[in-house]
């Protein structure tokens, strides 16, 4: 690489307060059409907005747990466009008071710490959803999402690769649903990322001409995106060719980036103050009911995990990574489970999984109770871990009680010696050639006959007991 | 019967002298009568006014036909919402438009049982000062119909005026009830902005727009803004204040009341006959026990400039909504680019244009400094010139208007000549004040207003000086010949 690549992150993330910000409408997910609507987020003449005040508290929340200084003195602004999926033709924002600034957040790659600087956080409302008809002269528009509320949050150019991209929303998601303020569905849109990069040769300063990066549908397409923008911004330069002020989406079959229009100059808002709403005075009180709310953050349960349930800090920090995951984990480990073996199942079979269905972990059946008594029935040896991973199938397709499944499905491990002993010796009778084997110093032998055993078994032989009867059986020999 | 006073009215009715139905009747008569001559109205409610006043033909005499407005017609400003009653601002765009909620205030009107009869003529979305600006028709002057009415509110004025109604609901954002009140002769507040809801006022300049009430006397103006002043939740912008007895203070004493009469409310282009109206009525003042001093409001000849700049920058916004894409009237458009021209175009009248163009540009980067920034800041020193006169002085008063009303086309080709008419209304609106237009003469026929000032929610003290005033003349009286 040439140059010095710089990279901003544009990230809003809808509140999932009960109500639209400036109306009663419900903003529920997924109802037909034009029904969570009225007057007010339709934009019908004579309406007003009013603040919804658990908005402002979510806004705040979150912009306290990126570590920004909240304003005492907030207000909002009319951002002045015409399309038809903005009802008034101004979006309602906060143009030069938001409600939170100069925050940051540390992310971690290739095992080195780097605080992200976050330049302001602010509240506003959602626009409504577009559909174009393929084929058809017209255009659908869905309101529903109109009036959810908002969090822009905006990056310093503090990120210079597509992987510390890729880590700060990572990073970013996490903290957000930790704070129980957003749900991050990006295929719900309830979390959208746009991108910016530029190249500067080493030891300039001056920001070179930056291309924005936009319809991004996943944080891993973010980072394929920047990686090919870097690659292509950086030959154009070498070609002697200057960077255009460009949007760009990225295409995911071609995997590349391709232009979407040109920007002359930078778009005119007409950024004004909202007449219909007063200015929001925020004082100690108020910042500190919501202070309290916070929950704990990422960074602090993962110290937790290292310094209390001696997890590495590997462990500690895949698990805590996704809230949804490691609350998991909590309730699997509060049934008596070993954590090191809940981490292990979880970063493990779990995870694999999930993985190979594209699925997160509050979408299978697999409860965090049911995870915590598998592992305690291995470590009570009342099932051999092989075994546990037949009834981990069972439970993460159908849920259920594990000790049932053993029960009924018989898989209780056999530990009883004098039982165990019988087969060991039907088996060595068997197999006098591999005795032999054994006796001649191959030690392969005796993993044969463990084998021979836990067949015979379908699996549910004590391992650990089975390798130490054959060796007592044989030496008797 | 149209002389009647609400007090009056409300005793015939409760005397079973007269029924609602009655009543309403007799505001629908009158109005097929003279509205021919007046076009005070944009869309009448006839049918659903007649059933209304059916049904409270039923509780007359019982408890609930108490209230003082109980059964009363009432003609409703074009720009306030009206469920199911077409709402058009009287402009093109919203031709077609019938409201899907009332207004707080409407709802607050129903709540003590008025029958709406209509919604009245305006200037397109209250941008204007003769009604010459509505996308319809013009309303005239029931004094002289060869003369306008005053605007934006020119409908509400002019149905007092001739009798159609006993009272109405207009809005002012610059002088929009009280220079029509003043050209017209009837009696008009505007109240402290954040007293009145705005929530279903369809919005011109969020930040001035206030709605009051047009009547024929004081006392009815005080009773209707007793039903319709107070707090809305559904308006951010409303003050949580009590609202309080606004009909105690009718008392007609005003000894000791200290005048303020600004020396710029009686400058150069205020007309002769409206000066010596003032002058005479400042003079009926003192012989009741007030003095008054002459004071300065240096910042009021930046006023008319502010005003346009502030006003047409929200309106620019505040119109912006109207693009044919979810109600209105849409032009037949070829992409979405030409639907929000033609719509646009075709819609607003060149008024409304020429203000949303004034304010786009007041709001534009590289200008906003310049204009709309230092227009907040001329407002905030005009505000100060107010709160210093109101530290000596209880109540500032001067011409409502620099002259009576003027001929129907006379500034229709001007607009800046036109604007100046509001020289005298407008700082009001920028301090946020409240203030009251009474009649308090004739000049050539034709009515002039007095301007009565007062402290931020001291509607109180402005009812009282105005109905002092009332008392002891018969300004308010004398009624045009139609």
């Amino acid at each position: 690489m040439n140059f010095e690549t710089i990279i901003g992150l544009e990230v809003h993330s809808e509140l999932k307060t009960n109500t639209k910000i400036f109306c009663n409408c419900s903003t529920n997910f997924g109802a037909p059409p034009n029904t969570n609507v009225c007057p007010i987020c339709l934009g019908h003449p004579g309406v007003l907005p009013v603040m919804n005040e658990q908005a402002v508290d979510f806004a705040m929340r979150a912009a306290m747990a990126l570590n920004c200084e909240i304003a005492e003195d907030t207000k909002f602004d009319r951002k002045n466009y015409f399309y038809p999926d903005n009802p008034k033709a101004y979006q309602i924002s906060q143009y030069d008071k938001p409600i939170g600034e100069n925050g940051w957040i540390d992310i971690e790659v290739n095992g080195k710490t780097k605080r992200i600087g976050i330049t302001r956080l602010h509240l506003e409302e959602d626009a409504g959803k577009l559909t174009h008809v393929e084929g058809e002269n017209h255009s659908l528009v869905d309101f529903n999402r109109q009036g959810t509320p908002l969090v822009e949050i905006v990056s310093e150019p503090d990120i210079r690769t597509p992987e510390e991209a890729y880590a700060y929303l990572e990073k970013l998601k996490a903290i957000l649903q930790y704070t129980e303020v957003s749900d991050c569905k990006m295929e719900e849109g309830s979390l959208r990322c746009d991108a910016n990069l530029s190249l500067r040769p080493y030891g300039q300063e001056e920001f070179g001409t930056k291309t924005e990066l936009k319809n991004l549908n996943s944080f891993a397409n973010v980072q394929k995106g920047l990686q090919y923008e870097e690659v292509r911004q950086e030959k154009e330069l070498l070609a002697g060719n200057v960077i255009g002020q460009e949007t760009r989406r990225y295409d995911e079959a071609g995997k590349k980036t391709i232009l979407m229009r040109v920007k002359e100059g930078s778009d005119d808002y007409r950024y004004f103050p909202e007449p219909d709403l007063v200015r929001l005075a925020i004082n100690k009180e108020w910042m500190d009911r919501v202070r309290a709310d916070i929950p704990e953050l990422p960074d602090a349960r993962r110290e937790r995990y290292v310094k209390e349930y001696d997890l590495p800090e590997y462990d500690a920090m895949v698990l805590t990574q996704s809230k949804k995951m490691s609350d998991f984990f909590e309730v699997a480990i509060g049934q008596g489970a070993d954590p090191k073996q809940t981490s292990n199942w979880l970063m493990g079979e779990v995870s694999a999984y999930l993985n190979a269905n594209y699925k997160e972990i509050d979408e299978v059946a697999l409860t965090p109770e049911g995870l915590g008594k598998l592992i305690s029935l291995i470590e009570k040896g009342t099932i051999s871990s092989k075994i546990a991973k037949k009834v981990f199938k069972d439970l993460i397709e159908k849920g259920g009680d594990p000790e049932q499944i053993v029960k009924d499905k018989g898989l209780v491990q056999i530990s009883d010696e004098g039982e165990l002993r019988s087969i060991v010796s039907g088996i060595l009778d068997e197999n006098e050639q591999s005795i032999e084997d054994y006796k001649n110093g191959k030690d392969r032998a005796l993993g044969f006959l463990v084998g021979q055993v836990m067949k015979a078994t379908k699996g549910k032989a004590n391992p650990p007991m089975v390798n130490k009867l054959i060796v007592e059986e044989m030496d008797k020999r | 019967m149209f002389d009647k006073s609400i007090s009056e009215l409300h005793s015939l009715l409760h005397k079973k002298e007269l029924s609602v139905s009655e009543l309403v009747q007799t505001s629908f008569d009158r109005i097929h009568t003279v509205d021919e001559k007046v076009k005070a109205f944009m869309t009448l409610n006839e049918e659903g006014a007649m059933q209304a006043a059916k049904a409270l033909d039923g509780k007359l005499g019982t408890e609930e036909a108490r209230g003082l407005l109980f059964g009363l017609p009432v003609g409703v400003k074009d720009n306030i919402v009206t469920k199911g009653l077409r709402t058009t601002a009287s402009s093109q765009l919203l031709s077609n438009f019938e409201p899907l909620h009332n207004a707080t205030v409407v709802e607050r009107l129903n709540a003590a049982e008025t029958i709406t009869v209509g919604k009245l003529n305006m200037d397109e979305f209250a941008m204007g000062s003769s009604n010459e600006n509505s996308g319809y028709f013009g309303t005239r002057n029931p004094w002289n119909t060869d003369y306008v009415p005053g605007g934006s509110s020119g409908g509400s004025a002019a149905s007092v005026a001739a009798g159609e109604v006993f009272f109405s609901l207009g809005s002012d954002t610059g002088g929009s009830i009280r220079q029509p009140a003043a050209f017209c002769g009837v009696v008009g507040l505007k109240p402290t902005y954040g007293l009145v809801s705005r929530f279903g006022l369809i919005a011109f300049a969020s930040s001035l727009d206030q709605i009051g009430a047009i009547t024929n006397t004081v006392e009815d103006n005080a009773y209707l803004l007793q039903s319709i002043a107070g707090h809305d939740k559904m308006d951010s912008t409303s003050a949580n204040v009590d609202v309080p007895d606004y009909l105690s203070s009718l008392t007609g004493d005003v000894k000791g009341l200290r005048i303020a009469v600004p020396k710029e409310y009686l400058a150069e282009g205020v007309d002769e006959d409206v000066k010596n109206s003032v002058l005479q009525s400042l003079k009926k003042l003192e012989e009741l026990g007030a003095t008054w001093d002459e004071v300065s409001l240096p910042h009021s000849k930046y006023a008319v400039a502010t005003y346009y700049l502030l006003s047409s920058s929200e309106a620019s916004a505040n119109l912006a909504r109207f693009d044919g894409v979810r109600y209105g009237v849409r032009a037949e458009a070829e992409n979405l680019l030409d639907l929000y021209k033609k719509t646009r175009s075709e819609g607003f009248g060149d008024e409304v244009k020429r203000r949303i163009m004034l304010g786009t540009f007041a709001l534009s980067s590289g200008y906003y400094d310049a204009y709309y920034k230092k227009a907040q800041k001329v407002r905030t020193l005009i505000k100060n010139d107010f709160e210093k006169v109101f530290e000596d002085y209880d109540v500032i008063i001067g011409p409502t208007t620099p002259t009576p009303a003027f001929k129907v086309g006379e500034k229709i080709d001007n607009p800046l000549t036109m604007y100046a008419n509001d020289i005298l209304t407008i700082p009001v609106n920028l301090a946020g004040v409240p203030a009251i237009s009474v009649p308090c003469g004739l000049s050539n026929g034709l009515p002039v207003g007095l301007q009565i000032i007062g402290k931020h929610f001291d509607e109180k003290t402005v009812y009282r000086v105005a109905h002092a005033f009332e008392q002891a003349t018969d300004h308010h009286k004398a009624k045009p010949e139609l």
